[in-house]
Order: structure tokens, then sequence, then C-alpha cells
């Protein structure tokens, strides 16, 4: 499970609200703060809506990593959506635990619209963290059960 | 002050025959071993005979396995002191706990103390099924109506009469809801109790103050009532009930009185504090004892002496309150 | 409603030794509305099953249904077919479906992917409790709708014992003494006199003692064609 392969890079998934998370990203686009390409963003009205099955139905389809990213604690833009997130976050959390990936392959973050630098730090972070677990067991059944999954 | 509860006597009870007569009666506990080491049992009648007017034995306390309360008052009833059975609502049910007390009513066995038990999860066995198919209140009357009515509690008769046994209950003063402890001796009264042992008292005021009320309303002339005493070990056994022992209440001075006791000694002297520590738990005993005698209503006392058999003597003849009487 | 909880990932993968592929069944009633066996949780369970056997480098095959109630036959009907297929059938049902499903289909294994715990309520949102232990013969109008058998850890039915301390159980600080709220709400209703009573013992034939219970109406069974 750790083992990498040198110019191994990690899929990640990161599903970003957007009034705060994803308004970041493309302030770090806009600003020419660079991050790994291999972080693919998903907009959603509010990390509330993440929800446990598609984030296990990614890992299951061998994405590397999850990142989460919400609102400021308090500032959510739909009030309680953030905290909903992380409770599922922690659930997925101990799931992972449970099947035998690495608790770190999933990580929830919070940021602020303003906060372009810090987005892409945490998706550079997250990247470096995954590519150092190596790539996700996942990935070598994965062509066997194309078909079945 | 010596209580006194009707003239008809019912059993043969030594403690009845002793509260009958008007005397401050005196129980103790007696805990049975974890073996069947029944040697173990026969020393500590040996320490608690011709002390006191009966002794207690515990039925699997604190939800902990120990040799049964009724085998260990057969030793007793062998070896002249007279039992009080225990017996929880916890681990027999209705049949049993008939067959139990035929058995021990056959063995000379004339006292029976009734309890809810300590709920499982405390013990050494906390997977068990707990049975509660009885409560408390309706062993009482059940054992009453064994008693008095000569039947089962199915209704049929016994055959040559029921178990003539002295039947008691527990009382605690101090749990919640406080208010209601009148209603609930009012009420075991009414299932059936001839006598009730109270939970250990640590707050004098308190037990006054619900001694005026049984008084007031008249309980103490219905059921004979036992002020539950006991010596303190140490000061953190002190502590121990206060914050660990459901339904305990223990004031400060006592806990105060304790911790002074070793004030002066150093702490790696441990043989010297628990001394110090035993001394000062017996003086406040006996000192108990004198002023629950003082309070309107109060039958007697249940000397608790948790694995301590041995100071129960010491305490009652320095509480002046020997020899015990002969019937 | 009956609650129930599922079993840890572990605990059901062991079960499943020697199978390749299993039909996992949700149930949408009762374990739905408690989140532990709707279709999203068997989408849940399916997925973490096959993640963790290709991880233990076995993989498992786990397709997915969920049928309306796993306790009533004619919602079982469609499983039939295509059952071969499968090793063994893991149902999310409670105690109850998973029989059911045993009963419809003796020849497959059917295994339990939940443990039922008990009749509750949610008492807030995530938060389950229990409340009814099934007696057979309900005495809540004497106790102001509060069950001794089930909340009073003791079952008693003259309480409170002697444990009970700032109102609550002896067994667990954050359960509130049933006894004592018994009282209090009788009082609030002016029934205490009632309380005063020596509540006879129980009949328990009623309950689980008693052997298995049934229920028999013969207003609603199938008519005979003879109409007898």
């Amino acid at each position: 499970m750790s083992d990498s392969e040198p110019d191994f890079e990690p899929s990640i998934i990161a599903f970003c609200c957007r009034h705060c998370a994803y308004a970041a990203a493309d302030l770090a686009g806009s600003s020419r703060l660079s991050y790994p390409p291999s972080l693919k963003i998903v907009e959603l009205p509010c990390t509330g809506r993440v929800d446990v099955l598609t984030v296990l139905r990614s890992f299951e389809a061998a994405v590397d990593g999850v990142l989460v990213a919400g609102c400021l604690s308090g500032k959510c833009h739909y009030q309680t959506g953030n905290l909903y997130a992380k409770q599922r976050v922690d659930y997925v959390r101990r799931q992972l635990a449970e099947i035998g990936l690495d608790e770190a392959r999933i990580r929830m973050v919070n940021i602020s619209a303003a906060m372009g630098a810090q987005f892409a730090e945490h998706a550079s972070e997250m990247v470096e963290e995954v590519r150092a677990l190596g790539a996700s067991p996942l990935r070598i059944g994965n062509d066997q059960l194309e078909g079945e999954t | 002050m010596d209580g006194a509860i009707s003239e008809t006597r019912k059993t043969r009870s030594n403690l009845e025959g002793v509260l009958a007569q008007g005397h401050f009666a005196v129980t103790a506990e007696l805990g049975p071993p974890k073996s069947h080491d029944m040697a173990q049992v026969r020393e500590k009648i040996e320490l608690l005979k011709g002390h006191v007017d009966a002794a207690n034995i515990t039925d699997n306390q604190t939800g902990i396995v120990r040799l049964s309360s009724i085998a260990a008052g057969i030793a007793m009833v062998q070896e002249g002191l007279e039992p009080v059975i225990q017996m929880t609502c916890r681990d027999r049910n209705r049949l049993a706990m008939q067959s139990d007390l035929l058995g021990a009513a056959g063995h000379g066995i004339t006292n029976v103390l009734c309890l809810s038990g300590d709920h499982q999860s405390f013990g050494n066995h906390q997977g068990a099924k707990n049975v509660h198919d009885i409560d408390s209140m309706q062993l009482l009357r059940m054992i009453k109506d064994m008693r008095d009515e000569n039947h089962f509690q199915c209704g049929e008769e016994i055959p040559g009469g029921g178990p003539r046994l002295f039947i008691g209950a527990a009382a605690n003063p101090f749990a919640d809801p406080v208010d209601l402890r009148h209603f609930r001796l009012a009420k075991k009264i009414a299932a059936g109790a001839d006598f009730v042992q109270t939970q250990l008292i640590f707050d004098m005021p308190l037990f006054h103050d619900y001694m005026k009320r049984v008084v007031d309303m008249g309980l103490h002339e219905r059921v004979a009532i036992l002020a539950g005493v006991g010596p303190l070990k140490s000061a953190g056994m002190a502590r121990y009930m206060r914050d660990r022992v459901p339904g305990m209440t223990v004031a400060d001075e006592y806990i105060e009185r304790m911790a002074g006791a070793v004030a002066d000694i150093a702490k790696e002297d441990k043989p010297a504090r628990q001394e110090a520590w035993r001394a000062e738990g017996i003086r406040i005993c006996v000192e108990q004892i004198e002023q629950v005698r003082e309070i309107e209503g109060v039958a007697g006392v249940h000397i608790m002496a948790i694995e301590w058999e041995a100071v129960v003597g010491p305490i009652v003849e320095a509480a002046g309150l020997e020899p015990r009487p002969v019937l | 409603m009956i609650v129930a909880e599922q079993k840890p990932l572990a605990a059901i993968t062991s079960m499943m030794e020697g199978c390749r592929k299993v039909l996992a069944v949700g149930c949408g009633t009762c374990v739905t509305v408690c989140f532990a066996g709707s279709a999203r949780e068997v989408g849940i369970l399916a997925s973490s099953l096959r993640m963790a056997s290709r991880v233990d480098g076995e993989p498992l095959a786990v397709e997915e249904t969920t049928v309306q109630r796993q306790c009533e036959d004619e919602y079982l009907e469609p499983l039939a077919e295509g059952l071969d297929d499968y090793d063994a059938i893991l149902s999310l049902g409670c105690g109850i479906g998973v029989q059911s499903l045993a009963d419809r289909y003796p020849d497959k294994r059917v295994l339990p992917a939940l443990n039922t715990t008990f009749m509750g309520r949610p008492t807030e949102q995530g938060v389950w409790e229990e409340r009814c232990q099934a007696c057979g013969s309900c005495v809540l109008d004497k106790t102001a709708g509060i069950c001794p058998v089930t909340r009073c850890a003791k079952s008693l039915f003259n309480g409170p014992c002697g444990g009970t301390q700032d109102g609550k159980c002896e067994v667990d600080p954050s359960i509130p003494c049933a006894w004592q709220m018994i009282w209090e709400r009788s009082a609030k209703l002016g029934l205490m006199d009632r309380l005063m009573e020596v509540e006879p013992v129980k009949d328990w034939s009623t309950s689980r003692d008693g052997g298995l219970r049934r229920i028999v109406r013969d207003d609603l069974r199938m008519p005979d064609a003879e109409g007898e």
C-alpha cells in the first residue's frame, strides 16, 4: 500500500462548496497560484451535499484521495452544511480504516472565498500526502472488476 | 430511645424477640467468601457471636458471586448465631425464591431481608441475564402471605403451614427522590415488612429529618427501624462512598475528621496511618450509635463493618450495648 | 419502531467466508427510518465490502437491492429470479426480515448484517432509545405513560430502588430513573394514591417467557371457500 512509483500521480477529487472553496480555487487560478492538475474539482452548492455513498463509490473507482473543502467554521452559507460534512468525512475515515485503506486518503479543510493561496496550499499538501501513501490498493483489482462494478 | 413494636410474636426469631421486649437491637453483617470454604464463615461467626442479636449474610452483593446467603445461614444456625438471610430479586424467580425460603426455614433460619439487588453491571458477571421476576415490594408481600396466609404465591396451600419468617426490608433515607422515601417506607410496611435496616448513615441531620417524618406518620410503631452504621477505614473510603456509591451521602465533617486523623503522620508510615484512621473510624461509629439511640423511632442499629467483622464486638461494647439480651 | 444497527464490517466479512458473490438486500421500513438498512446503507455496505475484499486480495461481488418490507412474503417473491447466482443473501433487515428471507429461501444461506437492538423511538436526530419490551400486557395506564419494564433497569413495578442518584439510574448516570419520573408525573396528574398500592406480581406468560407468541385474527383470515 505504501510502495509508490517515482512518478505516481495521485488522482484526487476535491468536493468544493460554491460559495467559499470553489471561489477560492477560482481565485487561486486567476492569481496564477498553481496547484497540481491531478486534483479534480467537483463544485457543490454546499459541502453539506457531500454524501457518504458518493465518496465511497469514488474510492471504489480507485480514486487515491478525496478532499472536501467548505466554508470556515461558523460561516457556512447554509448555516450547518459544513458541520454535517465534517461528521460524514469522519464517518468515511472510520469506514476506510475498517475497509483497510489509509485514513489519510480523506481530508476536510475549511477556507473562505478570499483564501486562494490557502486553497492552493491545501491542494498541494493533499496531493503530496497521498503521493507518499502510494496508489490506492484498489487500482490493482480495478481492471479485473471493471465489468462487474 | 427504644422503639416498641407489636406484642404478637410471628416467628421464633431472636431478633423479633429482642425487639418485642423493647431492647435496643443490634445486628451486623457477615460477608461470605468467594470460595466454598465454610471455615471462613465459621471464623466470622465466632467474631460476631454474642455481640449481636442476629447477623445478615449478603446475597451476591454488588453482583459478585459469593458463597450463598442461605448456605452460610445454615452454618450460622449450627454455630448458634442467628442469621438474617438476604434475598435479591436480581438472581432468582419466584419459584426459586419460594423453594429457597422453604429450605431456609427447614434449616431453622428465621429472618429474611428482601432486596432489589445491585444491578449486575456492577459485578463480575456483567453479561448475565437479570431475573427481576418480582420486585422487593412483591417479595415482601409474597413472604408475608406464605407466613400469615399459608399459601404459595400461586395461591396453593403450603402443606403444614408456611415458613415463619421475620421479614425485613432495606430503607434508604438518602437516595433520591428524598421526598418519597417515607411513602416508600409506608408501602413496604403495607407490603409486609416487620423490620427495616437503613443504608449507612453519614449525614446525621438528614437522618434526623427522615426519622422525624417517620414518627409523625406513626410508621415507627408499625415497623422496627434499625439505623445503619459502619466504621470508616480511611479518608479515601469516605470519599469513595460519597462519590461512587449510588444512593450514599457523606457529610464533609466525616471526611475532615478522617483526613485530620492522619494529619501528623508521615505519608510513608502506612501502618500508623491505617491504625489512626481505623481508630477514628471506630470512634465515629460509636458516636453515631450513641446519637441514633437518642432519636425517637429508632429501634436498633445495623452495623456494617465491611470485611472487618472483628471490629463489631469492640464497637458494640464501646457503645455500651453489651451484654446482648438472652431470651 | 424496530431499531437496529449494523454489525462491524469485520464481523460481516467473517460471516461470508467461502462466498464469491452475495446479494445485499435492504428493507424500506423500520431499518430505513433508523438509517441501518435502507437502499443507501445497502450501497454503503456493499461498496465497503467490495473494497475490503479487494484490499484482502479475494474480490467479493456484492449486488444490491432493496424491498419495501422483508417481513412480508409478497415483497420477497421478486427476489426468486436469479437467486442461483448468489452464494448467500446478506440481509440488512431486522431479525424478522432475516428469518423471513431464510424461511422463504431455505436453500440459500441468509446472513444478518444488522443487530436488531430494540423497539424504540428517536429522542433527537441521530439518537434512538428503547421504549417497549413487548411484555404483552401493557401497564402504561398505571405508570403515567412511562414503561417500568423497559425504562427501569430492574423492571420494578414498585420502584424506585435504593440506587437512584440525582434522579438518574445507578446503571448509567445518563439514564433518568424511570420510577422517579413515574412518581413525578403521577404527582402532576394527581395519581399518587394509586402508587401507594403494592402492584401485584406480573404475569410474564404474555411476554417472551411464555414461549413464542402468536396472534390469530379470525376476522381477518382468508375465508374458506365453503364459508366456514
